[in-house]
């Protein structure tokens, strides 16, 4: 192994390794501790909600942003190094293009600042850009200068593709475009990290997902696993005039709460939940099992652990 | 990897910004062909008025063309295109060549229009008049291609016009490029402490002169420059360090 010269952390000269980072910014510590390995292959997903560090510690991993503490080394290198040698391709989570360029232009622009970068035109049409190369940059819609985008960290060809909230500003099927496009990128062999606060998209394309939360790392390890953690789910039906005490008794159900004349259930295990009420209550219209928010399990998980110390 | 077609992107997304051009070339232009024109036959000091005209209008003109190629980096930087740049290989001092490459070539081709425009009015020089003037025209207008640099580090887009035409207004008027101001000594040595005096100074070689004085020109634009450059750098290091 190499790149070992630095500290007793988690050696990964060949991957990227995170030490007990920290950042603030004022009074507001946006991440604090957090240790993570990832190696090369690998694609891990950043899970969390809004404001649980994710983008500060892709700013870090990429050399945007000075950690207070702590170190980050992508394949042994500083990240300013390992950007220097065009070993990274990002795609941020905020901007636009610049303006009176094609789409080909300034693809071609950015594929001839790295030192092997992918063919332009395999990148066009790889990210669905192809159609509209010829384009000014400022004529584009929103799901068009996303792709643009994603194509400018692809033209790089880089070891690590660093994607913040790369679907953020997408309807339903420009984010399955974009996933499709994606999957058929990744499967090069490439170390991907990208961050999002979908359960499903970390569940559909990560290999493991790390679970952010007040700027910690709350949970990390195989999708299943966390998918288990974090993927409580309800059940919502009208069901007038029952008593919710006896639906919190039901088989699977952790709470059940009164709308009106509807009745949500908490579940830990929604399909013994989903039998024991259509069982013992066949008057029960409109029933519906969601996945349940993200934002309350993290809280869960958030609030378990700060009462454990 | 090579640094010369991003730089050559550059050139290009300005020159296709017809709006920019036109602006930053039509004002000088528009001046010098209204009032030089009016007053062609006149002459101040002894120099024609076209002649002396012209050269006041070179300065305002090139020295628009270089604050406001720099203050463009203002948009890029909100559109989060500074940043992108940051995480590919492209090196600083590339995005920075860039906008000062760019600022010389719209001052080039602002130099080229009034002079044409001079020679239509009956401007005559020599050939060697010609060229020190514009030598010492270029040399003069570093000091504001940092200038450019350093606002569009410090101003949003929306503040950046009336700050590029406040300050290259207030500078062309004290250096005199619309007219001398004052002729009380007190009042010309003050001036001569700023980089647009000698900006509108360069032209003296066509009225006679042998260019700017030994030392003192080349001082104040040294000095300029660096204390420019300076406050650049710790503006740039505080932009980057704030997400």
């Amino acid at each position: 192994m190499t790149g070992t010269g630095w500290g007793t952390g988690p050696a990964a000269g060949d991957g990227i390794a995170l030490v007990r980072l920290v950042k603030s910014y004022g009074s507001v510590q946006a991440v604090r501790g957090v240790d993570l390995v990832i190696a090369p292959g690998e694609t891990v997903a950043l899970l969390g909600p809004n404001g649980a560090g994710k983008s500060t510690t892709i700013d870090m991993v990429l050399g945007l942003t000075r950690p207070d503490a702590g170190t980050v080394r992508v394949f042994g290198l500083a990240p300013a190094e390992a950007v220097a040698a065009g070993r990274i391709g990002g795609m941020l989570q905020t901007g636009s293009l610049v303006e009176y360029l094609s789409v080909r232009e300034l693809v071609e622009v950015v594929a001839s600042m790295y030192p092997h970068p992918r063919g332009v035109d395999e990148v066009l049409a790889a990210t669905g850009t192809a159609a509209f190369a010829n384009q000014r940059t400022t004529t584009l819609s929103g799901g068009q200068t996303q792709r643009v985008r994603f194509a400018l960290a692809l033209v790089a060809d880089p070891d690590l593709l660093v994607l913040d909230e790369p679907t953020a500003a997408l309807d339903v099927e420009a984010r399955r475009d974009f996933w499709s496009a994606m999957r058929t990128v990744a499967e090069g062999g490439k170390t991907v990290l990208f961050a999002t606060h979908y359960l499903e998209e970390a569940d559909a394309y990560a290999d493991r997902i790390v679970l952010m939360a007040r700027g910690r790392v709350v949970a990390d390890g195989p999708a299943t696993e966390i998918k288990a953690k974090v993927g409580g789910r309800t059940i919502r039906a009208t069901l007038p005039g029952t008593d919710v005490s006896v639906l919190r008794a039901m088989p699977g159900v952790t709470a059940a709460d009164r709308h009106g004349e509807s009745v949500v259930l908490t579940c830990g295990d929604s399909d013994a939940a989903l039998r024991a009420l259509l069982d013992g209550y066949p008057q029960a219209r409109d029933v519906e099992v969601r996945g349940a928010g993200l934002e309350e399990a993290f809280l869960q998980l958030v609030g378990g652990e700060e009462e454990q110390r | 990897m090579s640094s010369a077609r991003y730089i050559r992107s550059e050139v290009v997304r300005t020159f296709r910004n017809r709006r920019f051009l036109l602006f930053s070339l039509g004002f000088p232009l528009v001046l010098f062909l209204a009032i030089g024109g009016a007053n062609r036959h006149k002459h101040l000091l002894g120099i024609s008025f076209t002649l002396y005209y012209m050269t006041g209008m070179v300065a305002w003109g090139t020295m628009i063309a270089m604050i406001s190629s720099g203050a463009r980096i203002s948009s890029e930087r909100l559109v989060g295109w500074t940043r992108q740049l940051r995480i590919t290989p492209l090196r600083t001092r590339v995005y920075f060549e860039a906008k000062v490459l760019t600022g010389y070539l719209l001052a080039l081709l602002t130099i080229a229009v009034l002079y044409a425009a001079g020679i239509a009015l009956d401007v005559r020089l020599d050939a060697r008049q010609w060229a020190v003037m514009t030598l010492l025209l270029l040399v003069g207008l570093v000091p504001f291609a940092v200038l450019g640099i350093l606002v569009g580090h410090l101003l949003k887009p929306d503040s950046i016009g009336p700050a590029v035409g406040g300050m290259t207004a207030l500078f062309a008027l004290l250096g005199g490029a619309w007219g001398p101001l004052s002729t009380s000594p007190t009042f010309v040595d003050v001036v001569k402490g700023i980089p647009s005096y000698w900006l509108v100074q360069s032209g003296r070689v066509a009225f006679g002169g042998s260019g700017w004085p030994p030392a003192e020109a080349w001082i104040v634009i040294a000095v300029w420059t660096a204390v420019l450059v300076r406050l650049s750098v710790r503006v740039y290091r505080r932009d980057t360090a704030r997400v």
